[in-house]
């Protein structure tokens, strides 16, 4: 039991991360792109969530709601950029907090307003209902897996529109020179417009594969967005390989180190406090992952500038 | 049928509160209204606005600011309630970090403190003190009856897990002090995670005959949504809080069937329960919840102190309150000598009532229970 006990733990470090680089790659590619901090990022995840929930209870259908959740973070993200993000691109870094930061709560008061304070209702598609086997003798939930194989599609996906693509090409370009590219002629503002959409909807979409395992309420998104910092942090900023790898990582720590560390600690000393100092530690570990790594390697695993 | 009971309840606390009071009573309410875990502080006002709606008194103020669950902002608005609004009663905190940090500095300043939630052991034991009431348990209750039950229904090895805060320590050991049985697993999960799934593989593997969790507000639908995923099968048990009214639409048909402990439930059977329950439905469009009943019955409470004495003298406010003269939507109440309830606690079943899950009451956990701390209270 304690092979299928560790595939299934480590399955779980996956399926985490593979939700973090959802998020994380969105943040990354805004801020490697526009040079953006947005911390309202974890509104977006919020909106997708809530737009998956409203469609669904309205139509029966998962799948329409997950339509709704891209369309409707796409569409929120551009509104955003268009009114509020275009007028932080040349200011510093502590404006862009502060303007998005006020962005994250006119999102979670509207919502509340719209919703009200109590969680909504998302379930999983009858399709992916249920567990599958695992070998060793445990079992999995099949829903987690598809969220591992959406993940591992959008990483496909992003790889292949950034290198082949002509949007790709210019995303690239303006990475690198900013000035530049405005200056060749290609139409900067809808470019950034179209990133920012990208990247929303992504965070959509996280929040709504998210919402049916968890629960739709306001105030949902902002503990992912604090991790998917962590993620693109670690994995080089401005990155979108190091934030799957980041991701990964950052899942996959965290997960093991929840489930060894107090086993860890009852090896020498009683079992109810082990539980204890093991979680507190547990909790901390991915912080202390990202000193390292900063300490080690400043610029993170993978620095699209470096 | 509805008007006729509304009207009912409208005589009956007017009866209690008897008119006119002596002098207005100011009350400031502290309550989380925004930001995760809102829905327990709406049910709370909403629950204590339709009691004062209900006796009709204009002579009871009610301020009611949103502490947005920040231990910070709550001690603010606290001071400012005190000192420049001068108001006679605080209520309304809901978390146990928040109540640890606003009413030892009340209570010392003079004001009372009547608690519709939080009720952490310090406030019980040692640190009691005589402006402190708490009027719904003692954290260790709900858990400790769960304790009871799990002894009961001949569970052997349970698998026990709770957050890693004050609260979350506080109910696995109020389920120990009660349950004679091995345990599985002893898990403590960190404070706001969403994500069950290492937990789940954990019981999995354990061997447990049953599951003893006490995960409030939205970490609970999320377990009890991907526990029902998992394709582990084994019984939950757990404290109302993860069941309560205000969350049990979002979990879902997960829940059916589940045991689950509070002291209070809308199918307790006696006239003030049923009133509160069809009038708050009217008023409010919603069932209530078990933090609506507690809100509701802090303020019955109030009014009945109230009519009784002046609210300046403090000694004779104090000694009404005590006496707890009002009509309890748990039916019989009465506070211990360390100002905490001692009150039955019922094992309760989700079930399904037409389309809305529910819960209806299944047992008597714990008779006449008080907590276990009041006998290091000196007061």
């Amino acid at each position: 039991m304690q092979t299928a006990l560790l595939i299934e733990q480590i399955l779980n470090g996956l399926q985490f991360g593979v939700m973090l680089f959802l998020m994380a790659a969105g943040l990354t590619l805004i801020f490697g792109v526009m040079g953006l901090i947005n911390l309202a990022h974890g509104s977006l995840y919020m909106i997708g969530a809530f737009a998956c929930a409203t469609v669904a209870a309205a139509t029966g259908s998962f799948w329409l709601g997950l339509v709704a959740s891209l369309a409707a973070a796409a569409a929120a993200g551009a509104i955003v950029e268009v009114t509020v993000i275009r007028r932080l691109y040349d200011r510093d870094h502590l404006d862009q907090v502060l303007a998005t930061f006020a962005l994250i709560l006119i999102f979670s008061e509207g919502t509340r307003w719209v919703f009200g304070s109590f969680p909504l209702y998302l379930d999983i598609p009858p399709l992916l209902r249920g567990a599958l086997p695992l070998p060793g003798g445990g079992a999995y939930p099949a829903y987690r897996l598809a969220i591992i194989g959406v993940g591992i599609a959008v990483a496909v996906g992003l790889y292949l529109l950034i290198s082949r693509t002509r949007l790709g090409m210019r995303i690239r370009a303006g990475e690198s020179d900013r000035e530049m590219i405005a200056a060749l002629g290609v139409d900067i503002r809808t470019l950034y417009t179209v990133v920012f959409a990208l990247g929303a909807a992504l965070a959509g979409l996280a929040g709504a594969l998210v919402g049916a395992l968890q629960s739709v309420q306001v105030g949902m998104g902002e503990p992912v967005l604090i991790l998917a910092f962590v993620v693109i942090v670690i994995g080089g900023i401005g990155s979108i390989k190091g934030a799957l790898v980041g991701a990964v990582l950052v899942g996959v720590i965290d997960t093991l180190g929840r489930f060894l560390l107090p086993v860890a600690f009852a090896t020498f000393m009683d079992a109810s406090s082990a539980a204890g100092i093991g979680a507190a530690l547990a909790s901390m570990l991915i912080y202390v992952f990202m000193a390292l790594v900063l300490a080690i390697r400043p610029q993170g695993l993978f620095s699209a500038q470096g | 049928m509805r008007k006729f009971l509304a009207a009912g309840v409208i005589a009956l606390s007017t009866s209690v509160a008897g008119g006119a009071f002596a002098e207005p009573v100011k009350i400031g309410m502290i309550t989380t209204l925004s930001g995760g875990g809102a829905g327990l502080g709406v049910d709370v006002r909403d629950g204590f606005m339709l009691a004062l709606k209900q006796a009709g008194n204009s002579e009871v103020e009610l301020i009611v600011e949103d502490d947005a669950r920040k231990p910070e902002l709550a001690v603010q608005i606290a001071d400012k309630m005190i000192q420049s609004d001068k108001v006679d009663i605080l209520t309304g905190i809901i978390w146990s970090n928040l109540a640890m940090a606003v009413v030892p500095n009340a209570v010392n300043q003079g004001t009372f403190y009547l608690s519709p939630n939080a009720g952490p052991s310090a406030l019980a034991g040692a640190n009691c003190n005589k402006n402190y009431f708490n009027v719904a348990w003692q954290n260790d209750n709900l858990h400790e009856a769960a304790g009871a039950y799990a002894a009961e229904a001949g569970y052997k090895k349970v698998f026990i897990m709770a957050p890693n805060y004050p609260a979350g320590t506080d109910a696995l050991t109020g389920f120990k002090r009660f349950y004679e049985g091995d345990l599985a697993n002893e898990v403590y999960t960190k404070l706001g995670q969403t994500d069950y799934a290492a937990e789940i593989a954990q019981i999995r593997a354990s061997g447990a005959d049953a599951v003893f969790f006490f995960l409030p507000g939205g970490m609970g639908i999320a377990f009890m949504k991907q526990y029902a995923q998992s394709g582990v099968e084994l019984p939950l048990v757990g404290p109302a809080f993860s069941f309560s009214q205000d969350i049990l639409g979002a979990v879902g048909d997960a829940a059916i069937g589940v045991k689950n402990t509070s002291q209070w439930s809308k199918d307790i059977d006696n006239d003030t329960n049923k009133a509160f329950v069809e009038t708050f439905q009217a008023e409010y469009g919603r069932l209530p919840s078990l933090y609506a009943s507690q809100g509701f019955d802090t303020a019955n409470l109030i009014l009945s102190a109230a009519a009784k004495a002046d609210v300046k003298d403090q000694d004779a406010f104090r000694a009404a309150l005590k006496e707890a003269d009002f009509s309890s939507t748990r039916g019989d109440f009465a506070f211990a000598s360390n100002h905490h309830p001692i009150q039955d606690i019922y094992v309760r079943e989700v079930i399904k009532e037409g389309d809305t899950l529910t819960n209806k009451i299944v047992g008597v956990a714990l008779e006449d229970h008080q907590d276990a701390y009041a006998a290091e209270c000196k007061m």
